[in-house]
């Protein structure tokens, strides 16, 4: 796992967009505190998953309101699945694995 | 200990209000009673048993594992024959007695047998050869005997003797169907009509059918040999099925001090009378006077009493039904609602026959409403007729468009003869394949189905079209969706109720309001509420930036690219050389790709980088046009009297004024706004949300619900008045009454329409119910919390807020146009 960041640089309830390895990588922090990471890249049509909209479960592509599960990747309306990565949090760090 | 609850009746009513029951957690201990040995079967299919056409299997609604899952004691086969409403005790035919909380009574009809001469013999039940149509056992005894027989005499040519008669044709050679009355189904059916279904049962099925026809006498002494009519005449047969009506099951409730009079008499929560857990529901209830007979009731009675009888909804009333129904008797499409015919002298009724086709159609309509409707032979317009029955809807002009599909823009498009791969949704793709396949994958609501394949997610013009392919393809068995009338998805409630309880628990932040009403946070939700909480508490709203759509948190108008767009104020479309010198500078400076002008008479600067957008509006330094809210967006003006040969007001002064005064204000939808010099409209004002022409003498007409986007409507004429002030606070008036009881993203196109100009005349104009100096108080109180978004840029709101989110790959960028 690799260290990508700070914790705090994500306020609760949104994404922001991280660049590790030459890839962009997508990491949301729930509001119950927890942390997801998805492929930045919407594979309907571009759009950057990271300025989406989420609650536990899901987020929403600002471009054409798709969604895709946080957990899995897996789509919610029908598009393809984007990567999931595991994420964890120590010592305010945030720690992911490609 | 768990409440115990007694159903007596183990048929469509008595299951399905358990399921209801079921359905609501309700937390009881079931017992039920049914006459019949089996689970519970579907009565209406029991004409498709006798037709052929299904199998006795496949009617079946719960079999016996059904009750054994749900925890169920079923006693099947057992009769209840008294109910002790003191000790609360229910005694049943094999000795037991059982003890309730709460009883439902669902017992039902049975058969009605005329008193016919020879019908029965003496201690031996019906006479050899005669049979009722009622339960599963009567049908399998029918088709035992018929096939055995030739002819067959059914008495009743209501809707089960037409059946009955359709099916023992199935069985053997000749059938003749004897009625009473003058013309057949005369319950459903005038004189007309009956004729009509009449001759096609004759010509085009072979059924001999005998009107005005009163059986005296049915002959034979050990089996049937015929029946006699009163005028003398014998028809010989060696089958007869009485198919003369059915009466409520009510003598078990009689005998115990139930009040009864044609059915068990019940409230509007489905109690029998002074009996607070005794509860009625189906065949055996009357309610108001009314005792029902088809299925539709009995699913509302059942959902009233479900809701009742857990808890969960106290306050649920029936109301009646307006019955409705749409069927093939005998293998003829009928559908009939409410009158047959002209009943008041104003009443219009609107009738087409081509007997030649066995074609018969009637409306009858009272005050501009359908009270009634009879379609024989071709129910094409069945559902579009019940729909404007049930729900009292406006219909056409054209009074004809409501018996045929006319030619023209305004005809509906035949949803079945469209080919699968037709495109229905134009914004997302979505052809009318997609969206049966959807409804084939277990889609049953127009939401769901609108979810999984986004068809009418886009600019939303095809969501009627998209509606009707959904009850096309659900084939009647479409269900209503609740969540059709929540404010957001997330949270179970229209905005009425939300608004109370949000005031209620004091609720000022998005996440507040999913912990208290709504349990899960929903991605979905967040933006509509959050544009509800900010106009409804002002400067005490809790601002959550996750709540926001990411246009709200960056203040622009995300792109296709993921650029966004900047569209400073530009006050009524009017702009000073120094403005525009500015504006230059800065996308020169900034190598903007895009500089455009938009509909709205601004400047639009398009694919600015999210981390770019603090240092541009720092550069350009004038106040944020709100191009990306639902909210007031622009005043489009013309030159007016100023410059303008023809202008009669100053419309340039208005609409800056306005644009000053309600800037920024958020709403349900986008608003925009237009003020016109003139009736020759060249600001457009006749198609926008709010729109002002002025007029010869001085005075300014307000229309309101116009649009010239994917829909296009012209606006209603809210009111004409003699000052720019009134037009101001007019417009700020209804603003508010918009941003207060609109749906979230319903326009105003809709909005109006749906709450009517003549209502928003009577409340906004004369005042009517006291509402305005209070729409006005805050309406005030908005405007003066009203503070520039691009101000919020030499200190992120939050960490990152303007960081990239743009990934690295090459993305299709919008092309620089030098």
């Amino acid at each position: 796992m690799k260290p990508i960041g700070s914790v705090h640089d994500i306020p609760f309830g949104e994404g922001r967009t991280f660049s590790v390895d030459g890839r962009m990588i997508a990491v949301f922090r729930l509001r119950d505190g927890s942390i997801r990471a998805l492929d930045a890249v919407c594979p309907h049509k571009g759009g950057p998953l990271a300025d989406g909209q989420i609650d536990l479960k899901q987020v929403v592509c600002p471009l054409h309101l798709n969604a895709w599960d946080l957990a899995t990747g897996c789509s919610l309306s029908g598009q393809k699945p984007v990567a999931s990565y595991p994420v964890r949090i120590d010592d305010d760090l945030l720690f992911l694995e490609l | 200990m768990r409440q115990r609850l007694v159903v007596i009746g183990n048929g469509m009513a008595g299951a399905r209000t358990v399921e209801e029951i079921l359905a609501r957690g309700g937390e009881f201990d079931i017992t039920m009673f049914g006459d019949e040995p089996y689970g519970n079967y579907n009565r209406i299919m029991l004409s498709n048993v006798l037709a052929g056409i299904e199998d006795e299997s496949g009617i079946f609604l719960n079999d016996l594992s059904w009750y054994a899952e749900n925890g169920i004691r079923l006693h099947a086969g057992v009769r209840i024959d008294r109910i002790d409403r003191y000790a609360k005790m229910v005694y049943a035919s094999d000795g037991t007695a059982t003890g309730y909380d709460k009883l439902v009574i669902a017992t039902g009809s049975s058969a009605f047998v005329p008193p016919i001469k020879g019908a029965h013999v003496p201690g031996r039940g019906y006479h050899q050869g005669v049979f009722v149509f009622r339960t599963l056992d009567d049908t399998r005894a029918m088709i035992r005997y018929a096939k055995e027989h030739e002819r067959a005499v059914v008495i009743g040519g209501g809707l089960l003797g037409l059946e009955a008669a359709r099916g023992l044709q199935n069985h053997l050679g000749h059938v003749t169907l004897v009625h009473a009355a003058g013309h057949l189904m005369n319950t459903q059916l005038n004189a007309k009509a009956g004729k009509t279904l009449q001759t096609t049962i004759e010509q085009k099925l072979g059924i001999e059918v005998v009107v005005d026809g009163m059986t005296t006498e049915i002959l034979g002494k050990n089996a049937v040999t015929g029946v006699k009519l009163a005028g003398g005449r014998v028809i010989d047969c060696d089958v007869v099925v009485v198919a003369a009506g059915i009466r409520p099951n009510s003598a078990v409730a009689a005998d115990s001090g139930l009040v009864v009079e044609r059915g068990i008499v019940v409230d509007d929560q489905m109690r029998a009378v002074d009996e607070p857990d005794i509860y009625v529901v189906g065949e055996c209830a009357q309610h108001r006077d009314q005792v029902y007979g088809l299925v539709a009731p009995l699913w509302e009675q059942a959902k009233v009493l479900a809701d009742h009888v857990t808890g969960v909804d106290r306050s649920a009333a029936y109301h009646g039904s307006q019955v409705a129904t749409k069927l093939k008797v005998a293998g003829v499409d009928v559908a009939s609602m409410g009158q047959q015919g002209a009943e008041h002298a104003d009443d219009e009724l609107i009738e087409f026959a081509e007997p030649a086709k066995g074609i018969y159609k009637n409306v009858v309509v009272r005050d501009g409403r359908l009270v009634g409707a009879t379609l024989v032979g071709d129910a094409g317009k069945a559902a579009v007729l019940i729909k404007a029955f049930e729900k009292g809807s406006e219909l056409p002009e054209n009074r004809a468009a409501l018996l045929f599909d006319l030619g023209g823009p305004v005809a509906e498009e035949s949803v079945a003869d469209m080919p699968d791969e037709e495109q229905v949704c134009n914004c997302n793709g979505v052809s009318k394949g997609g969206i049966c396949a959807a409804v084939a994958g277990g889609c049953k609501t127009v939401g769901g189905v609108m979810d999984a394949t986004r068809a009418g997610k886009g600019c939303g013009t095809c969501k009627p079209l998209v509606q009707r392919i959904v009850e096309w393809a659900a084939g009647g068995t479409i269900e209503e969706d609740p969540a059709a009338s929540y404010y957001v998805p997330g949270v179970p409630m229209p905005k009425p109720e939300l608004m109370h309880a949000i005031r209620l628990h004091q609720l000022k932040s998005v996440s507040s309001v999913f912990a208290t009403l709504g349990g899960d946070e929903d991605a979905k939700s967040k933006m509509g509420l959050a544009s509800l909480l900010k106009m409804m508490w002002g400067e005490e709203y809790v601002d959550e930036r996750d709540a926001r759509f990411i246009n709200d948190r960056v203040h622009a108008n995300i792109q296709r690219d993921g650029t966004f767009s900047v569209v400073p104020q530009m006050k009524g479309g009017v702009t000073t050389p120094a403005q525009l010198k500015r504006i230059a500078e800065v996308a020169e400076r900034h190598g903007v790709p895009m500089v455009k002008l938009t509909g709205g008479q601004r400047i639009d600067l398009l694919g600015i980088p999210k981390e770019k957008l603090p240092e541009i509006w720092a550069d350009l330094d004038m106040p944020s046009g709100y191009a990306y809210a639902k909210s007031f967006r622009t005043v489009k003006t013309c030159v007016g009297s100023d410059y303008c040969r023809f202008g009669v007001g100053d419309s340039t002064a208005l609409g800056i004024a306005l644009e000053e005064r309600y800037q920024g204000i958020e709403g349900p939808g986008k608003m925009k706004l237009a003020v016109t010099g003139c009736p020759r409209n060249c600001a457009e004002a006749y198609v926008k949300d709010l729109g002002v022409v002025a007029i010869d003498g001085g005075k300014w007409e307000i229309y309101v619900g116009g649009a010239a986007g994917a829909h296009v409507r012209k606006g209603d004429l809210l009111a004409t008045v003699g000052s720019a002030d009134e037009v101001m606070v007019l417009t700020g008036r209804f603003l508010q009454y918009y941003r207060e009881n609109g749906n979230w993203l319903e326009r105003t196109y809709a909005w109006v329409p749906r709450v009517g100009i003549e209502h928003l005349k009577k409340v906004l104009v004369d005042d009517a119910e006291g509402l305005a100096a209070g729409l006005d108080e805050r309406m005030t109180a908005s405007v003066g919390a009203y503070r520039d978004p691009w101000k919020e840029r030499t200190e992120p709101a939050t960490p990152g807020q303007f960081r990239t989110s743009l990934p690295l790959i090459v993305l299709p960028q919008v092309p620089v146009r030098a």
